[in-house]
C-alpha cells in the first residue's frame, strides 16, 4: 500500500476513534451505539498499520490492491450498520405507534373523567345551594 | 405493547380508573346493540366536510350506537365537528395513518369490553345504510369479519383501471389462501366480532393499514371471513392512501407481506 494512503487511513482511523470517545463522553452518543463504530474504527486502524493482516486477508478475499481490501471491510460495516439501524428504527416506530395509541386513549379518558367530576362537583354545590 | 405491558403493567392496566367513576361510560343499551356491546369506529383526518353529515347518518340508520372516532392529527374541526354530533373523540398527537388511527379503535373496544366492531370511513363513501346488513351479518352467523364489498351485487362503484387491477388481482390472493370469496380486500367498512377485535388490537396487526395480508392472516389463525354487498359513493374528495408513488409502495409493501405472512408460523389466539 503507497505510504501517503497508509498515513491518511491511519489519520482518519484515529480521528474516527477519538470523536467516538469524545461523543460518548459529551453523551451524545450512547454507548450502545458506540460500540459498531469502536470495532469498525480500531479494526481499520490494526489493517492500515499492520501490513502482514493487511497482505494475508487481501490474499484470503481474494483482493489484489490493498486498499481495495480496506474499501471492501468498510463497506460490509456500513451496510451492517445501516441494517442494524433499519431494524432499530422499526422497532422505534413500532414503540411510537404503541405510546401514541395508548396516549390518545389515556387522554380521552381523563377528559372524560375530568367532566364528570366537573358535573358532580357541580351538581354538589348547586344541591349545597338548594338546602341554604 | 406486550414490553409495555411487561414494564410498567400499571400503565395499561384497567384498575387504575375507579369504577364508580367508569360506569358512565359504559355502552349504550339499543334495539341494534342487543345483548352485543357494539361500537361503531371511524378513523379520521382532516375530514371536517364530511364528517358531520357521516355521523348523522350512523345515528340515522343506526341510533343508539355508540360513535367513536379517531382523529388521527386533524388540523382542521374534525374533532370539535365529531364530538358536537355527539361521538366520543380519541385524538392522536400527530397523524400517525389509517391503521394505526384504527387500532386505536380497536384497542379502545377490547379495554372497554365491546363484542363488535364496526369500521368505516370518515369522508362519506360508506353507506350509513349499510351498516345494519353487516351488523344482520355478523350477529346471525359464526363469522368472525363481516366484509363489506363494493363489487358485490349490483354497484356501480368507479375507479381507477390500475386501482381495480390491484384490487383484482390481492383480491384473488386473499380468497386463494382465505378460502372464501374475497373481492375487495381494501374495503374499511367491516364488522368484526369477538376474539377478532382483540387479535387486530395486538402486535401481530400491520402498522401501515390492513389488506389482504393481514384478511389472510386472519384467515390463518381460523378467523371465518365472509363478505357482503354494500353501497359505497365514490369519495368526494380524492385522498386516496394509494396514489402516485405510493401505489409502487403499495404493490412491493402487498407482495411481500403476503409473502411473509405465508412463510411465517400462525400466530397463536
Amino acid at each position: 500500500m503507497p505510504p501517503r494512503i497508509r498515513i491518511i487511513a491511519i489519520l482518519i482511523c484515529i480521528l474516527l476513534v477519538a470523536y467516538v470517545f469524545e461523543l460518548v463522553r459529551r453523551r451524545h452518543l450512547s454507548e450502545e451505539y458506540s460500540m459498531g463504530w469502536l470495532v469498525a474504527g480500531c479494526l481499520m486502524l490494526i489493517l492500515s498499520v499492520s501490513e502482514g493482516v493487511l497482505i494475508w486477508i487481501s490474499n484470503l478475499v481474494g483482493a489484489t490492491l490493498f486498499t481495495s481490501t480496506l474499501f471492501f471491510f468498510g463497506l460490509v460495516f456500513l451496510v451492517t450498520i445501516c441494517l442494524h439501524f433499519s431494524i432499530r428504527i422499526s422497532s422505534l416506530t413500532n414503540q411510537v405507534r404503541t405510546l401514541t395509541q395508548h396516549m390518545g386513549i389515556l387522554n380521552s379518558e381523563k377528559q372524560s373523567l375530568e367532566d364528570q367530576m366537573s358535573h358532580s362537583s357541580f351538581d354538589k354545590n348547586s344541591s349545597e345551594l338548594e338546602k341554604l | 405493547m406486550n414490553l409495555l405491558k411487561k414494564k410498567h403493567p400499571e400503565w395499561i392496566s384497567e384498575k387504575a380508573i375507579p369504577l364508580s367513576l367508569l360506569k358512565n361510560l359504559s355502552p349504550k343499551k339499543s334495539p341494534l346493540n342487543g345483548h352485543h356491546k357494539t361500537i361503531i369506529v371511524i378513523p379520521s383526518f382532516n375530514e371536517e366536510a364530511s364528517i358531520g353529515q357521516v355521523l348523522e347518518d350512523i345515528k340515522k340508520y343506526a341510533p343508539g350506537l355508540n360513535i367513536l372516532v379517531i382523529n388521527d392529527g386533524s388540523v382542521d374541526k374534525t374533532a370539535e365537528l365529531a364530538e358536537s354530533h355527539g361521538a366520543k373523540v380519541i385524538s392522536l398527537p400527530y397523524n400517525s395513518g389509517y391503521g394505526v388511527a384504527l387500532q386505536t379503535g380497536y384497542l379502545y373496544a377490547c379495554k372497554h369490553n365491546y363484542s363488535i366492531v364496526v369500521q368505516m370511513d370518515a369522508d362519506g363513501q360508506h353507506d350509513a345504510a349499510c351498516i345494519q346488513d353487516l351488523l344482520r351479518s355478523v350477529y346471525s352467523s359464526d363469522v368472525d369479519v363481516v366484509i363489506g364489498s363494493r363489487f358485490l351485487g349490483q354497484n356501480s362503484y368507479r375507479t381507477t383501471v390500475a386501482r381495480r387491477i390491484g384490487m383484482f388481482i390481492f383480491g384473488k390472493l386473499a380468497s386463494l389462501f382465505c378460502k372464501e370469496r374475497v373481492s375487495d380486500p381494501t374495503s374499511g367498512f367491516q364488522a368484526v366480532k369477538g376474539k377478532a377485535i382483540n387479535f387486530i388490537a395486538s402486535d401481530y396487526y400491520p402498522p401501515d393499514y390492513p389488506d389482504a395480508d393481514f384478511l389472510i392472516m386472519l384467515s390463518q389463525c381460523g378467523f371465518k371471513i365472509r363478505e357482503i354487498p354494500v353501497k359505497m359513493h365514490p369519495s368526494k374528495v380524492n385522498k386516496s392512501m394509494h396514489g402516485g408513488l405510493q401505489s409502487i409502495y403499495y404493490v412491493f409493501k402487498m407482495f411481500l407481506s403476503i409473502f411473509v405472512t405465508l412463510l411465517r408460523k400462525k400466530p397463536k389466539v
